[in-house]
């Protein structure tokens, strides 16, 4: 009874199964939603995550002496900055029903980019734009093959992985460090608040980046037309709704995530490797499912996504606190978390059926 | 298709099958290699084994049809297995770390209770996927990608965040042995295939998965046990998975938690969509999928034949990925088709004037 409900993730557009996307789930849930469910059920798994993050805090706070303290919940956003914006942009993909497996390799793409041509003396001012281009160009490239071509993201998605990766080897195999003046600067910015908390300049783009994201899914029409998407592709296009230009445009705001996702990273290790964000994406797909975003789209908030950051972050902090756990246990740890919270989007869903 | 033109020639049926561009691509593949290297086709006899290229494409290629057969039945059902990656190093660390604890490492019977154990091991591992997918109802991606995360933790967790690595001769005949000149791991790998081949293509079984795949709940009302087979199939990519594993670590006589069989889930995924399975579901092919395997294969070692570095091998994976798809894609084959059918009326139209 359940599996009919569960399609991959990936292809609402293949033509095979129109007379499935057509049917009665993704045509009437809209209606459904409104009416009966209540605007708190939408909010559970976000709440779900709150409370994770909060027990989390709790249970550090009250085995490790400093842990409840500025310099760790700083360090937490420090560390996770970039996390925090790949989760944004991975947000807005997964919410119309779609998947990006690209953003770990562009990560690697731009930060490399950026050492590169830092070290070929080019102007930091041009350069950091010009990262970020990178990660948009992937995105829309991205976007015309899922949307025009009608590949399934999952491939599409695939074959820009590979295609930003391969990139990055040809750029060098070799870290690059970074040493640009202007660069240098702007990633030791920072600013002390008292004794213990303080942001780098990473944190407050971060959260600039959360900010806009928010604004756009929220209050613009771009947002609302994710969101129906997400909701049933068929009904937005019948409603009028500009479903090609969205499709396209969610994985060019993906890609730009990930562009700055790469710089934030070179900030953060001041070099750039070929190697960086193998696995990345997975975290950042960890981080929005645990932060309440159903992978079939629809469903779903930007900041529920940085919980979901946080809470992967916690458990490394946790464990680094713990001490005598080895380093293979956060891996087992965040798989444990998925599972959960992926039952309950389950049992939720069911409920509201 | 081409229903315009008056008869379809036999070029333009084989141009129409839907492996002819894999299959093309694979031969292209083999023409750059000869050129770069003209022995590359080329087998020679030594000690009673056949030696060449083609064989050592052969055995390297193995694991991943083993696991890419597994990955086309999922697909088949409109699901996908995120986690064989981490099954494989699951697999490689039990079976390694029991050999090596062992008191006697290089008998047979230790060797064959590994086996048994990592088989045993990885099958669990799938039932636990498949269950996650029919009984909870969870999508397959994310169902498997808890083990996916998850295992690489559990496989460091058996070796103990070491490189296990061992010495028996009876274990290593797995991944480098030869049988009547040539490698087991091809023989394991094609009996597989065969096995997969003979019970999905000569019983309604291979029928029974694409109709579950086409639409689970309609098989269902149909009389069809769409869960159990689900079920199946998860299970069976896992056991095909821990195969993979064995080889490949058996290859190497070394089970490394974090690197073995890295992105293997995703070359397998590749392969299976080079070879025409649909990610929708619904349809598989067997033989496009050990084209899909040859493909990337060659793709691998074509790179260190014409002496690039092999880190560039993405590059080239990416570019063959977006090509064959869209090749594949319903745009370009309408744009196509919609010539073709012009060409034609124009060449009828002129014999008419004629």
């Amino acid at each position: 009874m359940s599996t009919v409900k569960t399609p991959t993730p990936t292809s609402p557009r293949e033509p095979g199964n129109k007379p499935r996307t057509a049917g009665g789930m993704s045509a009437g849930m809209p209606v459904r939603f409104a009416s009966r469910i209540r605007v708190d059920r939408r909010y559970l798994p976000v709440i779900g995550t709150l409370v994770v993050l909060a027990l989390m805090l709790i249970i550090g706070g009250s085995r490790y002496e400093n842990f409840l303290s500025g310099r760790v919940i700083s360090n937490l956003f420090i560390n996770n900055s970039f996390l925090i914006v790949l989760a944004v942009g991975m947000t807005f993909v997964i919410l119309t029903g779609g998947i990006d497996l690209s953003v770990g390799s562009v990560v690697a793409l731009s930060g490399i980019s950026a050492a590169s041509l830092l070290q070929s003396g080019w102007p930091a001012a041009v350069v950091i734009p010009l990262v970020v281009l990178i990660g948009t160009v992937i995105g829309l490239v991205v976007g015309i093959m899922v949307h025009v071509f009608e590949i399934q993201p999952f491939i599409a998605t695939l074959a820009a992985m590979f295609l930003a990766r391969g990139l990055c080897y040809v750029i060098s195999l070799q870290s690059i460090p970074i040493n640009d003046d202007t660069f240098v600067s702007i990633a030791s910015w920072k600013q002390q608040f008292g004794e213990e908390w303080r942001i780098t300049t990473s944190v407050v783009i971060a959260l600039v980046v959360v900010a806009i994201a928010f604004y756009m899914l929220h209050y613009t029409q771009f947002g609302r037309t994710v969101y129906a998407i997400g909701g049933g592709e068929q009904s937005a296009m019948l409603m009028g709704l500009p479903v090609a230009r969205t499709k396209v445009l969610v994985y060019v705001v993906s890609g730009t995530c990930a562009g700055i996702g790469g710089l934030l990273f070179a900030m953060f290790s001041r070099s750039g490797y070929s190697l960086t964000g193998v696995g990345m994406e997975l975290d950042a797909i960890a981080a929005v499912v645990i932060g309440g975003t159903i992978l079939t789209g629809g469903t779903g908030f930007v900041l529920g996504s940085v919980l979901g950051v946080l809470v992967l972050g916690l458990i490394q902090t946790i464990i680094t606190f713990e001490g005598t756990l080895s380093s293979w246990w956060t891996k087992i740890v965040i798989g444990g978390l998925l599972l959960v919270f992926v039952i309950l989007q389950r049992v939720l869903v069911v409920r509201r059926r | 298709m081409s229903t315009a033109a008056p008869a379809t020639p036999t070029w333009q049926r084989v141009t129409q099958h839907r492996l002819f561009w894999p299959v093309v691509a694979l031969v292209a593949l083999f023409v750059a290699n000869t050129i770069a290297n003209p022995g590359f086709l080329s087998l020679r006899l030594q000690d009673g084994h056949l030696f060449g290229a083609l064989i050592n494409l052969l055995r390297g290629g193995s694991p991943l049809l083993l696991i890419a057969l597994g990955m086309t039945l999922v697909i088949a059902t409109r699901g996908i297995d995120l986690s064989v990656g981490a099954v494989v190093a699951i697999s490689g660390a039990v079976a390694l770390s029991f050999i090596a604890s062992s008191s006697d490492p290089s008998s047979v019977t230790t060797v064959l209770v590994a086996i048994g154990i990592a088989l045993a091991l990885s099958l669990v591992l799938g039932v636990w996927n498949g269950f996650l997918v029919s009984v909870v109802g969870i999508q397959p991606i994310i169902a498997t990608l808890v083990l996916m995360t998850a295992g690489r933790g559990v496989a460091m967790l058996i070796t103990g965040g070491q490189i296990t690595t061992v010495n028996s001769a009876p274990f290593k005949t797995l991944g480098s042995g030869f049988w009547l000149g040539l490698p087991v791991a091809v023989f394991v790998a094609g009996g597989v295939f065969a096995l997969v081949a003979f019970l999905t293509r000569r019983t309604a079984l291979g029928m029974l998965i694409e109709s579950v795949g086409i639409n689970p709940e309609a098989s269902r009302l149909a009389g069809v046990k769409s869960r159990s087979i689900i079920w199946t199939v998860y299970a069976v990519c896992g056991l095909f998975a821990g195969l993979g594993g064995l080889i490949i670590s058996s290859n190497v006589m070394a089970a490394d938690a974090n690197n073995a069989g890295l992105f293997i889930e995703l070359d397998a995924i590749l392969a299976v969509v080079i070879g025409g399975t649909s990610l929708s579901g619904g349809k598989f092919s067997l033989a496009g999928t050990l084209v899909g395997v040859l493909i990337i294969q060659t793709l691998t070692v074509t790179v260190t034949m014409l002496g690039i570095s092999p880190s560039v091998t993405p590059l080239f994976k990416a570019i063959v990925v977006i090509a064959v798809c869209l090749a594949q894609s319903p745009k370009i084959r309408d744009a196509v088709a919609a010539r073709r059918r012009r060409a034609a009326r124009t060449s009828q139209a002129a014999e008419v004037a004629a």
